[in-house]
């Protein structure tokens, strides 16, 4: 693949190997992640990701290798800097006290506190709030939204902290198919003004529709990397996910679908 | 480069500012309930103060206080308390009990709302997880050996001590993944309050007669017997650890949203935890250095007040500290008055309220939480 400026490269992880106990969990993970870009991060359950994006994001320390974030070494950032520069979705959303959906949002404008950017608070977040369509929940206690309004709110308090690099695990995880659209439409959006955007995705069809370069991981490896149409091949997929799939082309868009074959499965429960 | 990506401009302007003026009618309204909270409670200490300065078995009325308050401020308006003996009780008795019930309370108060902030749990609490017993015993320790090395301050310094050691304690105990489950508190607060009693019973049959007295009074607690010199002695240690309390009310809201997130806005987890756990223990000291265990005004306090004002925790901790002086001013009032000629332990009070308190808080908590999370 051709991508050597490293300048054009917002976060880069080399060698990432890092074990829970005895159990290595990453191995020798490279990964770049450039400005103007949508890297998707997908893999079967327990695969990795959310222990890889947690040492992108800083909160875990590897065992081997070195996460730089804009040429520095995270070790190096101060916390407040950093949360100027990058923003990080959680897969879980929890609070332990009800502050209402509005002041959640707000939390993502704390790192500018004491900054000129502080005059554009209320702005921010309005339109942070109206991006994740949540404005009329502005009141509601965090703790008492819906799976999905949960994820908007806080996919909102991520938008609001305005930040050049943006991590999101599962941003769709528990929302509607138009949620879903809207989100990630507004993630390649912010790529698209220079925005350096990963994200973890299970839905293979949303991944090649939004992602302008893919990071397939197994067993804490980085089995295959580049575009969709070069990661998604079916016999790739099936091998990893232990499961037929299917690649197919839209016929009237293009757009890549990515399809479990069902066939067997279901002969597999008939004669069963 | 500045971090700020400009970002495509987010969707028509009618959405934008149909967001702001939902948010506008949160704000306002919240900010009304809060300004109403703060002039109800503000009106609320004054009068409950003055009604305390009066009543006892030496009654003062209303205009004979605010007479001597005035004289003292060199304005001669007003008639003098008109008992020989009311101008000294007024000032040298109920005044310093009064003002030894609002740093008691507030710091009781304000330590109840920082450690459930930093548990990310509201049952967490100085008496409930056994710190105020932990400062008990140092403090009963310093007592029975009659440790004198500094002074007036020995004793709170010894509390201060011993509410920092079983803070630490509890929190490395009742901690796993980031996260503290009820179960695990409320279970770590009964075997360190089970200790701390074990300890304050042996300290009881090592000391003398007075020792042991001491160290009764301690349990039960009680503002009897509070001097200028005391008050003198603990305001600082509650000022300090208010204002630092306050200091950290942005970061606490943040935490809410667990470690990582709290990080990822740039929030020194660990630092904030170390620094509002001195905190505790420093209020813990203040309040249980000379007035013994008042339990459970952590736990109720700042639960009414994020009823009223929401969890944001600037507008939480001063309105604790003030909801925590007006109901100790009021239970303290209640506890000399109640039956004549005898001061009931203020302690036994403010538990025999907050014990069913604490069960129906635990009660709700488990419902919305769907168990004991
Ligand atoms: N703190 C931990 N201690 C021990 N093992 C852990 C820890 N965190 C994660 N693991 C293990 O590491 C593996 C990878 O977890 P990770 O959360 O990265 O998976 P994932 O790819 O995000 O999966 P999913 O798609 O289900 O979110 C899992 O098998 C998990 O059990
Ligand atoms: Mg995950």
């Amino acid at each position: 693949m051709s991508h050597p400026t490293t300048s054009s490269a917002a976060l880069t992880a080399t060698g990432i190997t890092l074990s829970f106990g005895r159990r290595p969990i990453l191995d020798a993970v490279d990964l770049q992640v450039r400005r103007r870009e949508v890297l998707a991060l997908v893999g079967p359950n327990g695969a990795g990701k959310s222990t890889l994006l947690s040492v992108l994001a800083g909160d875990l320390t590897p065992d081997q290798g070195e996460v730089m974030l804009e040429g520095r070494s995270l070790g190096d950032w101060k916390l407040r800097e950093m949360s100027r520069r990058r923003a990080v979705l959680t897969q879980e959303h929890r609070i332990s006290f009800p502050f209402p959906a509005v002041d959640v949002v707000r939390m993502g404008r704390a790192p500018w506190r004491g900054c000129p950017e502080e005059d554009e608070d209320e702005r921010v977040v309005a339109e942070s709030m109206s991006t994740a369509d949540i404005e009329h929940l502005a009141g509601q206690p965090f703790g008492l939204l819906s799976g999905g309004e949960k994820g908007r709110t806080s996919f909102a308090r991520i938008l609001a902290q305005r930040t050049g690099v943006l991590l999101l695990d599962e941003p769709t995880a528990a929302l509607d198919i138009g949620h879903q659209e809207t989100v990630l439409a507004h993630a390649r959006g912010q790529a698209a003004a220079g925005a350096a955007v990963v994200v973890v995705l299970h839905d293979l069809s949303l991944a090649a529709a939004w992602s302008d370069r893919v990071a397939l991981l197994h067993h804490g490896r980085v089995t295959a990397e580049g575009t969709p149409r070069e990661v998604f091949t079916a016999p790739l997929l099936s091998l990893v996910y232990d499961h037929p799939i299917d690649v197919l082309t839209h016929p009237g868009t293009g757009d890549l679908l990515v399809l479990p074959d069902r066939r067997s499965l279901m002969s597999r429960e008939e004669t069963a | 480069m500045t971090a700020t990506v400009p970002g495509p401009t987010v969707r028509s302007e009618p959405a934008g500012e149909r967001a702001t003026s939902a948010t506008a009618t949160v704000d306002r309204r919240r900010r009304r309930r809060v300004v109403l909270l703060y002039a109800g409670l503000g009106i609320a200490l004054v009068v409950a103060a003055l009604v305390a300065g009066g009543s006892g078995q030496l009654s003062i009325p209303i205009n004979e206080i605010l007479g001597s308050i005035a004289h003292r401020i060199g304005l001669d308006v007003g008639s003098m308390p008109s008992h020989p003996r009311g101008e000294y009780t007024l000032w040298n008795v109920r005044f310093s009990r009064i003002a030894m019930a609002v740093i008691v309370g507030g710091s009781l108060a304000v330590a109840g709302a920082a450690m459930q902030g930093v548990f990310g749990n509201p049952l967490a609490e100085p008496s409930v997880v056994g710190v105020s017993s932990g400062a008990a015993v140092a403090a009963a320790i310093a007592i029975v050996f009659s440790l004198r090395f500094a002074g007036d301050w020995s004793i709170p310094v010894c509390a201060f001590v011993g509410g920092l050691v079983t803070t630490l304690l509890v929190y490395a105990l009742s901690r796993s993944d980031g996260r503290t489950e009820v179960v695990t508190l409320v279970l770590t607060g009964i075997a360190v309050n089970a200790v701390a009693g074990a300890l304050l019973a042996l300290l009881m049959f090592v000391g003398d007669t007075q020792a042991r007295e001491s160290i009764v009074f301690w349990q039960l607690g009680s503002l009897n017997g509070s001097r200028w010199s005391y008050v003198v002695v603990v305001a600082p240690l509650a000022v300090v650890g208010v204002a630092i309390a306050l200091a950290c009310a942005r970061s606490l809201d943040l935490l809410a949203l667990g470690e990582r997130s709290a990080r990822h806005l740039g929030v020194n987890v660990e630092r904030l935890r170390i620094v509002l756990i001195v905190v505790v223990a420093l209020l813990t000291a203040a309040a249980v250095s000379f007035c013994g265990i008042v339990a459970f005004v952590g736990l109720i306090v700042p639960h009414l007040v994020r009823m009223v004002t929401g969890p944001g925790h600037r507008v939480l901790l001063v309105a604790s500290f003030l909801a925590g002086a007006l109901v100790l001013i009021c239970a303290d009032t209640v506890a000399r008055t109640f039956v004549a000629y005898t001061d009931l332990p203020l302690g036994m009070l403010t538990s025999l309220v907050g014990g069913p308190f604490f069960f129906w808080l635990l009660r709700r908590t488990r419902r919305t939480s769907g168990g004991w999370a």
